[in-house]
């Protein structure tokens, strides 16, 4: 039976599955209520010198009847006053002494940060999150974002709070940045015990076409504010992957962005992450979705013999290479299953229009099923990819899986092309229609070259 | 049996023939229209006659412009909303959804179609712009599907149109011959009024061209002629009593329907003499009116009837019964139906054989003949040049009009199309066949 204890750097939790700091944990009553639901741990909403927010403060992406595949939010840190949040958090924590309850904080000067991690570390916080990642409203003032953006200023924060902090300290990273490993390598330089990555990304989620505003509108005007959900995910896996590569950054990581399901967190997991952090999905769907993450990861360690997070922390970071560093020779090609094949042709119209003329139509108008062109096919997966239809269109390796050569090994080897023409462009071998073709009204419906 | 309860108000009534696609709320659409995937010459496309592009009409309502999805749709089949409620889409459109290869529900491109139309109809946008007047004239007789598609269109190429309608509202058969629960009056005129707004064209009601005289009028007065009149009446069975009271046509009987509502008389055991769409419309109607029992008699069995089996499903599921293999033989009662006589038949080498002996009579008080509409023979002679063809017939023998791929008769300033060509399928095929014959007299006229 999977275990899914973890300990971040010091911090422990029955499982894996924090709320990250944002509205879902603005109040004990919430923190509480998510415990009770089966949440491992809980990053309570930053805390500081208490905001004033504006209304509204949420915009959305939708993708047709899909809401909220991205989300963005231009509300600030905590508005509640510093000591009900103290007496709340030493509520909780005496109710679930084995659940994380972990402080963001974000303060100005030396001595508040002094007095701020004396004061939550008093209450019975587990740990400490550093908020340098906010970013909006907060780093206009010189905090947030403003912070975790130069990577000097945010090693000196993390210092003064490892001058006086006795529990661990995690810094949270800005995805608002070109290279992430560079706060990250800062923030082990200052002492920090772990990294939480990534914060929101700055964005603006779409705009009012009829009143000539971004969303979200705060009386006709708007602002850029921080963009997460589903729609960051990758984003954020690559981030966490640079951190748990890089070899001096090496601190435990607490993965964030658009986790929303078991399957999510593997992801995270296997990419290096030891906890992960949950917030749009609880704010479109409530604590409840625990229901589903808990059984689903169990599964999961179950069936592969996964006994700990340990177990298989990581376990995908070996196989991330280069792109010199990957295999030439192999070769994919495209496999649609004819009794699974609807007859959409959305493949055909994907390869056509999108890539590389490689699918082919019947010439009887009543056969709807596409044929692959294996000469023309390159392996991209972008029919497999558009497919509505589970395994249906499947890649199948072609080569004997006997031969490697990378880029890497070409360009040692001076094998590259080197020249505009040079005879050795990859694309030599495909066979691409004249361009006039393009504008025969009456299309041939077999495309072969 | 007696599903329904025969109703005695408008809401019973309304109650009883609830829309069988009722208009889809907004989020209904967004979320329906987000299932399609916009497949590659779609085949539902291919399976309609008039070749919507439903794909793109459907993205439109997705992506929030209804007023695009209408135009889309109207650029096709100008009797856009009548057909999304009325067309038998699960034999059109629908059943080629390509889900539908995936036991997936497919689309439900009638209501998305309806929706869109709906939206436009009842804003009262203006989405068309006429042609450039040519200063040409034309008269269409007939204000039904197939009249008002070709007006219409004539009016997209410029030509003046003026409709002439024996009757004193528009729509034809939508208005008087399609099931309560497809398509209500109002919505049916809604649609031809708006087009007329859009278009322009003149509608003149209770004005039935009815011998040569008026024929030679209408040739004087305008360039050309589009025959839109469709069929006649209800044919006779021919066989003895069927003049009794209790005895109607069953597309008679959706007329007076359709207009009378819960005033309808409907007898309590209904027999219904057909296997087509009407008589099977019928049934269904019956049963809603809260008949005791229906019974569709069928000359030959289940499998060879004319009807779209989702049409007999439903009358099945409204409590209609059905009688195979018999032949009606006569209609008993005395002044008042009381029963009809069959033989039962057996089928012999493709055709039918009466089992001698087999007579029996099933007792009833009211009889639905849906023996077919009759040709409007009789008023078609009075063209001159049309009755007769130099090549053969131009009147088929069975009253129909055989025209050329324009449409056009071998009267040269006569074109024709709809049921009166066709002899009588769906609303989408007059609409599609009208179009094609605007622009066949569209080619005549610029001569």
């Amino acid at each position: 039976m999977a275990d899914l204890r973890t300990n971040l750097a010091g911090i422990k939790s029955p499982n894996p599955f924090w709320l990250a700091s944002a509205p879902p944990t603005n109040s004990g009553y919430q923190i509480m209520k998510a415990f009770d639901a089966g949440w491992g741990g809980a990053v309570w909403k930053t805390l500081g010198v208490p905001v004033v927010n504006v209304s509204s403060r949420y915009g959305a992406v939708n993708y047709r009847d899909k809401r909220m595949v991205g989300f963005n939010n231009i509300e600030l840190i905590t508005d509640r006053p510093l000591r009900d949040n103290l007496r709340e958090i030493s509520e909780v924590k005496k109710r679930f002494p084995d659940h994380a309850v972990i402080a963001s904080l974000m303060v100005e000067t030396k001595e508040e940060w002094h007095q701020i991690v004396r004061d939550v570390e008093n209450a019975g916080a587990d740990g400490i999150e550093l908020n340098f990642g906010c970013p909006h409203g907060m780093c206009e003032r010189g905090m947030g974002s403003a912070v975790g953006q130069e990577p000097k200023v945010l090693q000196m924060i993390v210092e003064w709070v490892k001058e006086v902090a006795k529990v661990p300290v995690i810094t949270k990273l800005t995805p608002n940045i070109s290279d992430i490993t560079r706060p990250a390598r800062a923030a082990r330089a200052g002492g920090s015990d772990a990294i939480s990555l990534i914060n929101t990304i700055q964005s603006i989620v779409g705009v009012d076409i009829d009143q000539f505003v971004p969303y979200p509108i705060v009386d006709g005007k708007s602002t850029n504010g921080g963009y997460c959900g589903p729609a960051v995910k990758p984003i954020a896996l690559n981030m966490v992957k640079n951190c748990a590569q890089h070899p001096d950054v090496n601190l435990p990581i607490s993965g964030i962005g658009g986790v929303e399901n078991w399957r999510d967190a593997v992801e995270f997991i296997l990419l290096g992450a030891t906890t992960v952090q949950v917030c749009t999905a609880v704010m479109h769907f409530g604590f409840g979705i625990i229901r589903e993450i808990l059984p689903g990861i169990e599964r999961y360690m179950d069936e592969k013999g996964f006994k700990t997070i340990e177990d298989f922390r990581g376990k995908a970071l070996p196989n991330i290479k280069h792109w010199e560093d990957l295999n030439l020779k192999y070769k994919v090609t495209a496999s649609i299953n004819e009794s699974k094949c609807i007859g959409c042709q959305l493949c055909y119209t994907a390869c056509e229009d999108g890539a590389h003329q490689a699918i082919a139509l019947s010439s009887d108008p009543a056969n709807r099923i596409p044929s692959i062109i294996d000469e023309n096919c390159v392996g991209c997966n972008l029919c497999s990819l558009v497919c509505p239809v589970e395994d249906c269109i499947t890649m199948e390796r072609r080569d004997d899986g006997k031969q490697h050569l990378t880029w890497g090994e070409r360009t040692a080897a001076g094998n590259i092309p080197k020249t505009f023409d040079d005879p050795l462009a990859g694309g030599l071998h495909h066979w691409v229609p004249e361009p006039a073709e393009a504008l025969v009204k009456k299309k041939p419906r077999h495309y072969k070259g | 049996m007696a599903e329904y309860k025969r109703p005695t108000s408008e809401q019973e009534f309304a109650k009883n023939f609830h829309p069988k696609k009722p208009l889809m709320s907004d989020t209904e659409a967004y979320y329906e229209s987000s299932r399609c995937l916009y497949c590659y010459d779609a085949p539902c496309i291919t399976a309609c006659p008039t070749g919507i592009d439903i794909p793109t009409f459907i993205r439109q309502i997705n992506n929030d412009n209804k007023d695009g999805a209408a135009k889309t749709i109207y650029d096709s089949n100008w009797m856009g909303h009548a057909c999304g409620n009325v067309c038998p889409t699960e034999e059109l459109c629908e059943g080629a959804c390509v889900y539908t290869n995936s036991d997936v529900k497919p689309i439900e491109i009638g209501r998305l179609q309806a929706h869109a139309t709906d939206k436009v109809i009842r804003s009262k946008k203006k989405l068309f712009i006429t042609g450039k007047p040519t200063g040409k004239k034309v008269a269409v007789i007939g204000a039904g599907p197939a009249g008002v598609s070709c007006a219409c269109e004539l009016r997209m190429l410029g030509h003046a149109v003026d409709i002439y309608e024996a009757r004193e509202k528009p729509s034809g058969l939508c208005v008087y011959g399609v099931a309560p629960y497809k398509l209500t009056n109002e919505e049916a005129v809604d649609e031809i009024a708006y087009l007329r707004e859009q278009f322009g064209f003149h509608i003149h009601y209770s004005k039935p061209v009815t011998g040569r005289a008026d024929f030679e009028r209408l040739e004087q007065d305008y360039d050309a002629v589009f025959i839109g009149i469709g069929l006649g009446a209800t044919s006779a069975l021919g066989i003895p009593g069927e003049d009794k009271k209790g005895v109607m046509g069953a597309l008679e009987f959706v007329e007076v329907l359709r207009n009378k509502h819960q005033a309808t008389p409907v007898g309590g055991k209904v027999i219904v003499l057909g296997g087509g769409n009407t008589a099977i419309d019928a049934a269904s109607e019956s049963c809603r009116m809260g008949a005791e029992s229906v019974t569709i008699a069928y000359r030959r069995g289940p499998e060879e009837m004319g009807a779209y089996s989702f049409e007999f499903d439903l009358a099945k599921k409204s409590g209609a019964k059905a009688l195979y293999n018999v032949t009606p033989l006569e209609v008993l009662g005395n002044g008042s139906v009381t029963g009809v006589k069959f033989i039962r038949n057996k089928a012999a080498y493709g055709k039918i054989e009466a089992i001698p002996g087999s007579e029996f009579v099933e007792p009833c008080d009211m009889v639905l003949l849906g023996t077919g509409q009759g040709k409007q023979v009789e008023l078609l002679e009075q063209i001159s040049g049309l009755a007769l063809d130099k090549k053969g017939r131009i009147l088929d023998n069975r009253g129909r009009i055989v025209v050329n791929e324009n449409y056009q008769t071998n009267n040269p300033k006569y074109f024709a199309a709809g049921d009166a060509v066709n002899g009588g399928v769906e609303v989408v095929n007059a609409a599609a066949e009208a179009k094609k014959a605007a622009h066949g007299m569209d080619q005549y006229l610029k001569k």
